[in-house]
């Protein structure tokens, strides 16, 4: 396998993870530039930090993405969830086609779109109804729910799709009503798929600009609205130092979520294993 | 067929559920209710409100645009359809101009993606085991920090006085700084660079489960390498690619961020061509008919095609 053709997929690997990775690495070695002028070195400094912890701007407005992206996640979810259940576990209904329709379009709708006509939404529901009144977190969280929960009916449907529902039939036999098989069941085999549908929903809140753009009222900017009106009239040191904070903040949350979940994997195969072997055991000394 | 045949043909067919058999009646209902109206209202909705107000005409008011529907004399409904904003959109070629450019660019630059990221994924899944799952970490790393930022970094890059035009210069390879920024060729880095992941893990997930014994095959009937590749490994990993491409193309032609901030003012793209009209020139109706021939143009073919694909797949 090494050889001429081993040797230009290394290479094409590794310019590929450069190319993925260089910007990324400049910008958090240009966040600790002494200079104002970004892309000039002038020594170490981590000045920038300091100003981004002052800048009451960029502090208020993370605030609100986190809140918006926390709550967004969490509805997300229990939106999701029960949509993914809909869609592999309820068979056939009334309807059913629009439903998956509905679930699947947000993946593929232009951000320009889905936050246009929510927007016109919006207008048109406090106009007729009085609510919502104005326009800033509520409206965000419900746009944002909205698309991600199509991410995470998508991860619970498929991880559903993949999973024996043997186990769901048995404890239904056994005569436990639906909503307790729902909840001892299927929730605990599906859990990683949560854990992972709620860190991904909580990141799409989190990074998105345009949706937010069109349904935030004058009174509440999300973090990427400021960080894009800042970055529109040239670079800032300080959003160097936000980007590197975001980035280490991103990666302890991926390996700190992918150890948990390899773990408990972990603890599950083994308390398989030795519910087995009692059974192993149990079984010999009947006979 | 009986009972007992009917719920072993059920649990054979995947995903046929036992919710479905189970739980009848109010409560089924009831959970199927909750997605279903939120979808309803915050999803479908909107967009039945944007097909109307692209049929209403700008005004000076809160909001602005005229109403379609009027109680003229306060007897009899009267309707008016301004059919002007799609006619608008013909002829000012500025909009046709925009969707055809917009189509250029994302198939472009999901070429150079699908050219960039088929030999990654390949690397990755010939890879052998730690190493595996270390570079699909690193592909998936990216994706989970902020988009924004990942084309903010590009900016310091590819400007006059960034690093690619200063290291350059110092070599002595040019003397007046390059062009780069503000350019389609920086759209394209831009695409690219945020939507590579997209392409690599279908692919991926496609190419790790060939058998290499087809290689091998291929190899034993003296085939060399790069035409085993060619006759067994990239028929195979179609699928892949067709679904790597559309990953990258959807985002791609309604794309607003990588083009304004790193596009030229000549750059024209669909998304940003809404983004103006409604922000900048606040024509709410002209902006709602952008987005209904959009949603025409765009969306529906790609469900059509997603449709179409799956039901292939099924049989």
């Amino acid at each position: 396998m090494v050889g001429r053709r081993g040797l230009f997929l290394t290479s094409a690997m590794a310019f590929g993870f450069a190319f993925l990775y260089l910007p990324i690495l400049l910008l958090i070695l240009y966040s600790f530039n002494a200079s104002r002028l970004v892309t000039v070195w002038g020594g170490f400094s981590v000045k920038w930090y300091g100003e981004l912890f002052r800048d009451d701007q960029i502090l208020s407005a993370a605030w609100v993405s986190f809140e918006i992206a926390a709550m967004t996640a969490t509805l997300a979810c229990v939106l999701g969830t029960i949509a993914g259940l809909v869609m592999s576990r309820f068979g056939r209904f009334r309807g059913r086609t629009l439903f998956s329709g509905m679930i699947s379009a947000p993946l593929v709708m232009p951000e320009v779109i889905t936050g246009l006509s929510l927007l016109l939404l919006f207008v048109a529901l406090e106009q007729a109804i009085g609510w919502p009144s104005g326009r800033g977190v509520t409206t965000i969280t419900i746009a944002h729910v909205t698309f991600a929960m199509a991410y995470v009916a998508v991860v619970i449907q498929s991880r559903l799709a993949g999973l024996d529902e043997s186990l769901e039939e048995a404890a239904l036999d056994l005569g436990a009503r639906p909503f307790k098989v729902f909840m001892t069941v299927t929730l605990p085999i599906i859990s990683p798929a949560l854990v992972a549908g709620w860190l991904l929903s909580f990141t799409l809140s989190l990074d998105d600009l345009v949706i937010a753009s069109f349904v935030a009222g004058p009174a509440s900017s999300t973090l990427p609205m400021v960080v894009f009106s800042k970055v529109r009239l040239g670079l800032e040191p300080t959003i160097n130092a936000l980007a590197t904070l975001l980035v280490l903040l991103a990666t302890l949350t991926i390996l700190v979520s992918a150890w948990l979940m390899q773990r408990q994997e972990r603890n599950q195969r083994r308390q398989a294993a030795r519910a087995l072997a009692a059974e192993a055991e149990e079984a010999a000394t009947t006979d | 067929m009986s009972e007992l045949e009917a719920v072993g043909h059920e649990t054979a067919g995947r995903g046929s559920g036992w919710l479905a058999r189970k739980a009848r009646g109010a409560g089924r209902g009831l959970v199927i209710a909750i997605p279903y109206a939120w979808l309803f209202l915050f999803f479908l909705t909107p967009f039945l409100i944007v097909f109307k107000i692209s049929f209403a005409e700008y005004a000076l008011a809160q909001p602005p645009y005229t109403a379609l529907f009027e109680f003229a004399e306060e007897t009899y409904l009267k309707v008016t359809l301004a059919l002007s904003n799609y006619q608008f959109l013909f002829d000012d070629p500025i909009y046709v101009l925009a969707y055809l450019n917009s189509l250029k660019i994302a198939a472009i630059s999901t070429l150079i993606a699908l050219l960039l990221g088929y030999p990654m994924a390949l690397g990755i899944a010939r890879a052998r085991q730690p190493w595996r799952n270390v570079l699909l970490f690193l592909v998936v790393l990216p994706f989970w920090t902020s988009f924004l930022i990942r084309v903010y970094a590009w900016i310091g890059i590819l400007k006059n006085n960034g690093l690619i035009n200063n290291a350059l210069m110092a070599l002595g390879v040019i003397d007046q700084p390059l062009a780069l920024l503000n350019t389609d060729i920086a759209v394209y880095i831009g695409i690219v660079y945020s939507y590579l992941p997209f392409m690599v893990l279908p692919l991926y997930a496609n190419l790790e489960k060939h058998d290499t014994a087809l290689l091998e095959a291929a190899a034993d009937l003296g085939r060399k390498p790069f035409s085993a590749f060619l006759t067994v490994t990239l028929p195979l990993s179609l699928p892949g690619m067709v679904a790597g491409s559309l990953l990258v193309f959807i985002p791609a032609v309604g794309e607003f961020v990588i083009p304004d901030l790193l596009g030229g003012a000549d750059t024209l793209m669909i998304g940003k061509v809404l983004w103006y009209e409604f922000f900048n020139n606040r024509d709410w109706p002209v902006a709602s008919a952008v987005a209904i021939a959009m949603l025409i143009l765009l969306v529906v073919p790609i469900m059509l095609f997603q449709h179409h694909q799956s039901r292939q797949e099924e049989n």
